[in-house]
Formats: structure tokens, C-alpha cells, sequence
């Protein structure tokens, strides 16, 4: 009987910890964003501007995904199916980004990209390009604070699976490409999905290191986040949150595909234990 | 050590992860410290050693520990009420602790701002007893618990799921309490998974921005987190002043990070564990 | 609930390439748009103007009103992009390469800046347009809330205990410096220019701040969303769109006995319009502030005009009272940065003495 108090005192003590702090600042989002009714909601939401916020968040989703993708591929095979020194330091380097503030995530790029503090100033002035303040700046910025995230999912998983798979596939004369394409792939396919769905999320709602090379031009260089800021302090405070809300919907969602990889690859698990 | 000579591959992907890696992180990042080292190791010491940075980093290390520590403890029990017990709502609750990962910092910190504020839902109700969240450290700290709280849990959860119960079994049929179970037994075995995810979390809390500036108030010698310092140093356009400070913070961050990756290789034997993200 | 796997596989990796090639065309497209030499072509043209916070509304109407005299006038098409922030940090982002054809902020020093390291434009900026090329000006009043329940009459009353202040950080916002200049440039007065009753005035406003937000719209929606402090030191302008926008059964607007001509400039940043051949809309285009349209609108939205007509005609609008500048009592920009907000400056006294 007194264990029975105890777990219901955890549950309760755990519950109410995670709705004071996930759940009510989560239905405020949408509180706020209801407030002035559905018409308000609709307008903030298919305002030019936001429009073309959207559209530059999913052009730097479209970049930044893939390509960090195939980056977390190569990464997690070259330090999962071989053994070399200094593993450690490539694994800090991956997770870098990872505990970099957002804020110096911005500054390094303004010291490379400035023209005038940049290092590549002379070349930037030169040839009359624009790095920072245009969307190549906010797509590097967001490639390097969503640099971890495929590697890091993938990498535990394959070291799990070990190689003897491949080995064999190999063995039995299929070339390097079809063994990772027929056997390594589908392995690890779930939590490839899983690494990318976060990949997405994080580039969606990056806002501190985009924020610093963004230069916040109207329609031009914001992204969403950028965009909730402007109309809040714009006193709009209820269109802030309906953009919001729409950023925290897509999170939602993401977070039920992430759910659905990661129940797979625990049955995944299951079959192969 | 086998060998692992079979598997093709390995020159054009270990080449492409450095390049990549090289381009995109070394190479940028090392950018503050070639900027930093142009000052002189005096004038950096300087900078460092000013009152005002040596607050703000203050104010930021002291908000960060606190808001892992408690993250410790919270994400630890969440993590064992969902992997341990059924109760009603559990699937939603596993499925919603990403949610700081996934949702905006900024945010993050209007909603927070607007809860805890003392007109808000939180802060009226904590007004009347003398609490004052908003923009004091304690708001601080509620943002950072906000956003490092999935490391802990998901550090914490696979390494609990995979706990042998059968050791807990034999742990009682000797006769231990369930106390004792908990601190000789569960609590050693989940120490690695804890540390981590308590490093994990305070390196990612010592590095917020977006949604502290909204909560914090930003008083000097106050609230002033040291992210914050960066920018107002660049805002009078002291350049070097604020890549000092960042140096400084870039330190601690790769120290930080190395140890934890160090200990897990050390913990596990030369496997890599999952860390963060889960 | 399989989305990902099966017949579906192809569908993905279609919609994958088709994203990838999307946003490299994409960026070819943005490559093109790049402006060549407009001049004296009727091609559409583009303007970027980086302002600072609380001209949002103000640009905004603005910038319509001058893509339609432009047109009229040579038949070519202009569009003005807008960015605002933070005065120092919108500086910033011209320095490091965010090409802006025209400034607008809040203070000279910022535009002074812009030249710290390459010389972008000219030195004698503050010459090429009227009135040192502030084309309207502002002041800084209080804002309190309705009734007036801590009597706030004029800046000492915001020394007094359980008076909670709101006012934007010196250090990274523009308005924060004309806010804190104000105040100490009323304690100079009243104490016959003695510089340490000055300080000490500032120390006793300064404590009773709550919340250093790190802009001026920070402040305004802290005082006004969230309820907090008595009292905001804020520009003429914001306080009376605050007025606007949360209604006059909320907040009311009190006027101290003294307070700081605020002179926010404007200047075509010469390397940019040189580059993109754009000087001759750019010039028009701050021109056109002067103008009787221009004027209009910025006293609509709550800016003191220059022009007599138009300001005659708001007179009612705009309160009287009792304006120093910078120059007078400062001494310009430069000195009062140097003095008062650079670090080991006396506002960081202020908080170091603490």
C-alpha cells in the first residue's frame, strides 16, 4: 500500500512539473493566438509578409536538410566502420554547434563574412558578393547549428549494428555503394528519419544565430522566428503568436513523426535482439 | 582491436566529414579565436577579467547549474515515472519532451515572459506569495529549465529501459530496501547517463539567448547573461570586446563537450553512446 | 500511418530533388535581381532603408506615398524595403556589409559610426540636407497609467521611492541615450550645471529601474503588456502610439517642465548608392521627407515637423515645452558617448557603484 502512495506521489509530482512547464506555456501559444478570433488568426498568417517568411524558412529547410544529411551519413560511417585516433575529437567537433551559443554562432560567420572586419572582405568586395544580410548567411548559420543532429542519431545506432552485415553483403561480392544502399540503409532508415525530422525542426526555429547575420530586412531576410519578433514589437501581439502557433504546430507534428521512427526502431531492435 | 579493412568507403567519407567539418565548424569557429589573439593575451585578460564580463559570466554559470541540477532531478523522475509506470497520458507526455527542441527559443521566451510576468497566469498566482519570476535570475533559470529539459530524459530514459531488472530482483530477494535498491543498485548504473545529460544541458544553457533576453530584464551585475554581453559589446561596435567574450564562452563549451565525450568513451569502453537528441 | 515507406519512397526522393533544384534556381534568381546600373533607366528600382525601432508606422506610410511621387514624377518604379532595430545594431549591419541606400536612425553618433572603419559616407553628411539633416524631431515624455496614481509631474518625481521606472538600456539603445541625457540634462539645470549632483540624480532614476530592455519597443511592451513599473521615459512618438494603440482609458501622457530635443537623422550611405546607382532615388527619396507630404506624415505618426505650415497646422497635437539640445548642453555626440555610455563610461558607473 505504501509503495503504491509513493508511485502515485512521483506521477503526480512529475505530471505537474511537466504541464507548468511544457504544457501551459505551449496552450498560451494558442490562447494568444485565438484571442482576437479565427479572421485575425487567418490574416496575420497569409500576410505577404509572413508569406514570404514561410518561404524562406522551407528554401533554407530545403538546403540545410539534404545536405546535412549527407554530411551525418558519410560522418557516422567514416567513425562507425572504422577504427582511427583522434575519434573523440571528431565527435566534439560534430557536437560543437551543439553547445555553441546561437549568439557567437552568428558572430564567427560575421568575422568571416563582414566586409569590413570579414577575413574574406577584400574577396567579397571584389567580386561584389553579399554572404551575411542575403539568404546565403541565414543558410550557413542555420547549416552550422543543425550540423549534429543526423550524425549524432546515426551514430550510436550503427556503432550498435556493428559491421558484420555489411561484411557479409561484401563478402558475397556486392560493391560498397549497393551494400550500403540494400543493407546499411534500411538498418538505420528510422533513425535517419528521426535525425532529419530534427534537423527540420531545429532550422525552422533557429532564431538567436539567424538573428545576428539575418540584418531583418522586411520580406526580404526573415525568416519565421525573425518574423514573430518584428510583429511583436509591433505590438501585434496576437499575430505573433498566430505565426507562432504555426511554428508550434509544425513541431507537433514533427515530433509525431519522430515519435512513429522511434517506436520502429525500437521494434526494429526487438527483431534483431 | 578487429580489423575493419573490408568495408570500402572510408577515404571518401572520412575526407568529405573533415572537409565538411572544416569548412563549416573549424574554420568559422577558429575565426574568434584568430580575432581574440589579434588583442594580446593582456588587453584579452583585460576584457575577461572586468568586472562587468566576470558578473555576466557569473550570472550565466550560476543559472545554467542551477537550471541543470534541477533538470537532473525532474528529468530523472520523468524519465522513471514514464519508463516505469502506466498512468493516463504517458504516451503524450514521452512524445512532448522534445518540445524545447523543437519549438522557436524566441518563443519560448514571449510565452514564458507573458506566464510568469505578474500579471500573467503564473505570476499572479506567485505575486501574492512574494515570488517574482520575470526578470529576476529565477526567470533565468525557468527559461533554461525550459530549454535544456529534454537532455536529461532522453539521456536517461534508453539507459533505464535497458536496466536488467533482474539485478533489482536479486537486490530484494537479498533483503534490500527499496531505498537502498535505489542509491546501491539503480543510482550507480545510471550515474554516466546522468552526468551526461546533466553536462548536455548546462552546456546548452550557458549558451541561451533568444529566449532569456525576453524574460530576463538584462540588469547589469543582475540578469546580464554573458550571450547578452556579446551583443551589447557589438552594438558599440567593440568588436574585439565581444569576440573576447565569446573566446571565452567557445572555451568552455569545447571543454565541456570534450570531457563528456572523453568519460562516455572511458564509461562504455570504446563504444559511443548516444548523447542528446535521442 | 506508413508515410515514409513502400510506394511512397519514389514520391519522396522526387519531392527531395525537386526542393533541391527549387532553391538552387532560387539562388540564381536572387543572384540576377541584384541591381545594375538604374540610373536614368525606367527600370523598377529597389531601396533599402535601415531604420531604427519606432519609425516602423511612420516608413511604412511613408514609403508608399514616395513609390507613388516617384512615379508620377519619372514613371519609374521604387520599392523601399524596410529594416528596423536597435539604432547601434542596425549601424552595425551596414558596417559589416548590409547594403543599405539610405539610414534613418536615431541619433548622429550611430551614423558617425557607420564611417569607424571604411569610410562609407561622407564626412559632411550632416551638411547635405536641411536642418542637419534631421528631418523631424521628437522628445522624450513620460508615460504613466491612467489617473495618474504616483503622481508623476516631472523628472524628480522619478527619483522618489516606490516609483518603479522604465526606460530601454543606454548601452545598446539608441532612445535609452536621448532618455538618459534628458533627465540628467533636467538635474544640470536645476542644479546649477554641477556635474556630480547630476550623477547623483542619475543613481537615484537608475535605481528605481526594474527591467533594462535592450530597445526601446522592449520597454514599451514591458510597461504596457506586462504590466510592470509606473512610470515609462519614452519618445514623444511612442508614447502617443502606445496611447493609440492600447487606448487613452488605459495610459496617459504627462509632460516634464524640461526635457531633450531629440534629432533623429538621415543620410544616403554614398558607397551603396555609388555601387548600385541608385544615388539619384536615394537622394529624392530623403528629400522628399522635407517635402509638405513627407512633413504631413511624419507628424501623423506623432514625429515633430520642421516645416512652419505643417507644424502650424498640428500645433494642437505637439505640447509646449521647454527644449535643449545636445550641442547646448552636451556638447555634441561624440563627447556625451564618450563621457556617459562607453564602457567605464558614467552609466556604467552607475551600475558599478551599485
Amino acid at each position: 500500500m505504501k509503495d503504491k502512495g509513493f508511485r502515485f506521489i512521483l506521477i503526480v509530482i512529475a505530471l505537474s512539473f511537466f504541464l507548468l512547464l511544457l504544457i501551459v506555456p505551449l496552450l498560451s501559444v494558442f490562447v494568444k493566438a485565438f484571442e482576437k478570433g479565427w479572421g485575425l488568426y487567418y490574416a496575420a498568417i497569409s500576410d505577404p509578409m509572413a508569406i514570404k517568411a514561410i518561404k524562406l524558412t522551407l528554401l533554407t529547410i530545403a538546403v540545410t536538410v539534404p545536405l546535412n544529411t549527407i554530411f551525418g551519413i558519410m560522418a557516422a560511417w567514416s567513425v562507425t566502420k572504422f577504427d582511427f585516433k583522434g575519434k573523440n575529437i571528431i565527435l566534439t567537433l560534430i557536437d560543437l554547434p551543439f553547445a555553441i551559443s546561437p549568439v557567437v554562432a552568428g558572430l564567427i560567420f560575421v568575422l568571416l563574412f563582414s566586409t569590413s572586419h570579414g577575413l574574406f572582405a577584400p574577396l567579397l568586395n571584389e567580386w561584389g558578393l553579399k554572404i551575411i544580410f542575403a539568404t546565403p548567411g541565414i543558410i550557413l548559420a542555420t547549416l552550422f547549428v543543425t550540423v549534429p543532429f543526423v550524425a549524432r542519431e546515426l551514430i550510436p545506432l550503427m556503432e550498435a549494428q556493428g559491421t558484420s552485415e555489411e561484411e557479409a553483403a561484401l563478402t558475397l561480392g556486392a560493391s560498397g555503394w549497393k551494400t550500403f544502399l540494400l543493407v546499411t540503409l534500411p538498418n538505420i532508415k528510422w533513425g535517419l528519419i528521426y535525425g532529419v525530422i530534427l534537423t527540420a525542426a531545429r532550422t525552422a526555429g533557429e532564431f538567436g544565430a539567424v538573428s545576428v547575420v539575418s540584418g531583418h530586412i522586411r520580406g526580404l531576410t526573415n525568416t519565421l522566428p525573425l518574423h514573430i519578433e518584428i510583429l511583436y514589437n509591433e505590438y501585434q501581439f496576437s499575430a505573433a503568436f498566430a505565426v507562432a502557433s504555426l511554428l508550434t504546430v509544425v513541431a507537433i507534428i514533427n515530433l509525431l513523426i519522430k515519435n512513429f521512427a522511434d517506436w520502429k526502431i525500437k521494434s526494429q531492435n526487438k527483431l534483431s535482439n | 582491436m578487429k580489423k575493419k579493412n573490408v568495408i570500402p568507403g572510408f577515404g571518401i567519407t572520412f575526407g568529405f566529414s573533415m572537409l565538411y567539418l572544416s569548412l563549416l565548424v573549424l574554420i568559422p569557429v577558429s575565426m574568434v579565436f584568430f580575432n581574440s589573439s589579434s588583442l594580446g593575451f593582456e588587453k584579452l585578460w583585460e576584457i575577461a577579467s572586468s568586472p562587468r564580463v566576470l558578473s555576466s559570466l557569473k550570472v550565466s554559470f550560476t543559472t545554467a547549474f542551477a537550471a541543470a541540477l534541477i533538470n537532473v532531478f525532474f528529468g530523472f523522475l520523468v524519465a522513471w515515472v514514464i519508463e516505469r509506470y502506466s498512468f493516463p497520458g504517458k504516451k503524450i507526455m514521452d512524445g512532448l519532451i522534445d518540445l524545447p527542441f523543437a519549438l522557436p527559443t524566441a518563443v519560448a521566451g514571449i510565452s514564458l515572459t507573458t506566464l510568469y510576468a505578474p500579471n500573467g497566469w503564473i505570476g499572479r498566482f506567485l505575486e501574492p506569495l512574494g515570488i517574482t519570476v520575470s526578470y529576476t535570475p529565477l526567470g533565468i533559470v525557468v527559461a533554461l529549465i525550459f530549454i535544456s529539459f529534454p537532455f536529461v530524459v532522453r539521456t536517461v530514459q534508453p539507459v533505464l529501459q535497458n536496466f536488467d531488472k533482474e539485478v533489482e530482483e536479486a537486490a530484494s530477494c537479498l533483503g534490500a530496501t527499496k531505498l537502498q535498491i535505489f542509491r546501491k543498485v539503480i543510482l550507480p548504473e545510471m550515474f554516466p547517463a546522468i552526468i551526461t545529460g546533466f553536462a548536455l544541458a548546462f552546456s546548452r544553457a550557458l549558451g541561451e539567448y533568444g529566449s532569456v533576453v525576453f524574460i530576463s530584464g538584462n540588469m547589469p551585475f543582475k540578469t546580464e547573461i554573458a550571450p547578452l554581453l556579446i551583443r551589447t559589446k557589438l552594438e558599440q561596435y567593440d568588436y574585439a570586446g565581444g569576440t573576447a567574450v565569446a573566446a571565452i564562452m567557445l572555451v568552455m563549451s569545447f571543454l565541456i563537450l570534450f570531457s563528456i565525450n572523453y568519460f562516455q568513451w572511458k564509461v562504455s569502453g570504446g563504444k559511443i553512446k548516444r548523447v542528446g537528441g535521442r | 500511418m506508413n508515410i515514409f515507406g513502400g510506394k511512397h519512397k519514389k514520391t519522396t526522393l522526387v519531392v527531395v530533388s525537386a526542393l533541391l533544384i527549387a532553391s538552387v534556381l532560387a539562388g540564381c534568381s536572387s543572384g540576377k535581381a541584384a541591381n545594375g546600373n538604374n540610373e536614368t533607366g525606367k527600370e523598377p528600382v529597389t531601396l533599402l532603408n535601415v531604420s531604427y525601432d519606432p519609425t516602423r508606422e511612420l516608413y511604412q506610410e511613408y514609403n508608399i506615398a514616395f513609390s507613388k511621387y516617384w512615379k508620377e514624377k519619372t514613371g519609374q518604379e521604387v520599392t523601399v524595403q524596410q529594416s528596423h532595430g536597435g539604432s547601434g545594431s542596425q549601424a552595425r549591419t551596414v558596417i559589416d556589409g548590409n547594403e543599405a541606400d539610405v539610414v534613418t536612425l536615431a541619433l548622429a553618433y550611430d551614423i558617425d559610426s557607420i564611417n569607424t572603419k571604411d569610410k562609407l559616407i561622407d564626412e559632411n553628411w550632416k551638411e547635405r540636407l536641411p536642418e542637419n539633416s534631421t528631418p523631424y524631431t521628437s522628445t522624450i515624455v513620460f508615460l504613466v497609467r491612467k489617473g495618474n496614481p504616483k503622481n508623476i509631474k516631472d523628472w524628480n518625481d522619478l527619483t522618489k521611492d516606490g516609483v518603479a521606472v522604465i526606460t530601454p538600456n543606454p548601452k545598446t539603445s539608441g532612445g535609452a541615450r536621448w532618455n538618459y541625457l534628458a533627465a540628467l540634462g533636467y538635474a544640470l539645470k536645476n542644479n546649477g550645471n554641477d556635474e556630480k549632483q547630476g550623477e547623483e540624480f542619475l543613481k537615484a532614476m537608475y535605481k528605481n529601474v526594474p527591467v533594462l530592455d535592450s530597445g526601446a519597443r522592449g520597454s514599451t511592451t514591458t510597461f504596457v503588456e506586462r504590466g510592470l513599473g509606473d512610470v515609462l521615459i519614452a519618445w514623444e512618438n511612442e508614447a502617443f502610439l502606445s496611447v493609440k494603440e492600447f487606448g487613452d482609458d488605459k495610459f496617459e501622457i504627462v509632460i516634464p517642465s524640461v526635457s531633450i530635443l531629440a534629432e533623429p537623422p538621415v543620410s544616403v550611405v554614398d558607397s551603396v548608392v555609388d555601387k548600385k546607382g541608385t544615388r539619384k532615388v536615394a537622394e529624392a527619396y530623403l528629400e522628399y521627407l522635407y517635402g509638405e507630404e513627407g512633413q504631413e506624415i511624419a507628424a501623423k505618426n506623432f514625429y515633430r515637423p520642421r516645416n512652419a505650415d505643417v507644424a502650424k497646422k498640428y500645433q494642437a497635437q505637439f505640447p509646449q515645452l521647454e527644449l535643449f539640445t545636445i550641442d547646448e548642453v552636451f556638447g555634441g555626440w561624440d563627447k556625451a558617448q564618450s563621457t556617459h555610455f562607453n564602457d567605464g563610461g558614467v552609466f556604467d558607473q552607475i551600475y558599478e557603484a551599485k
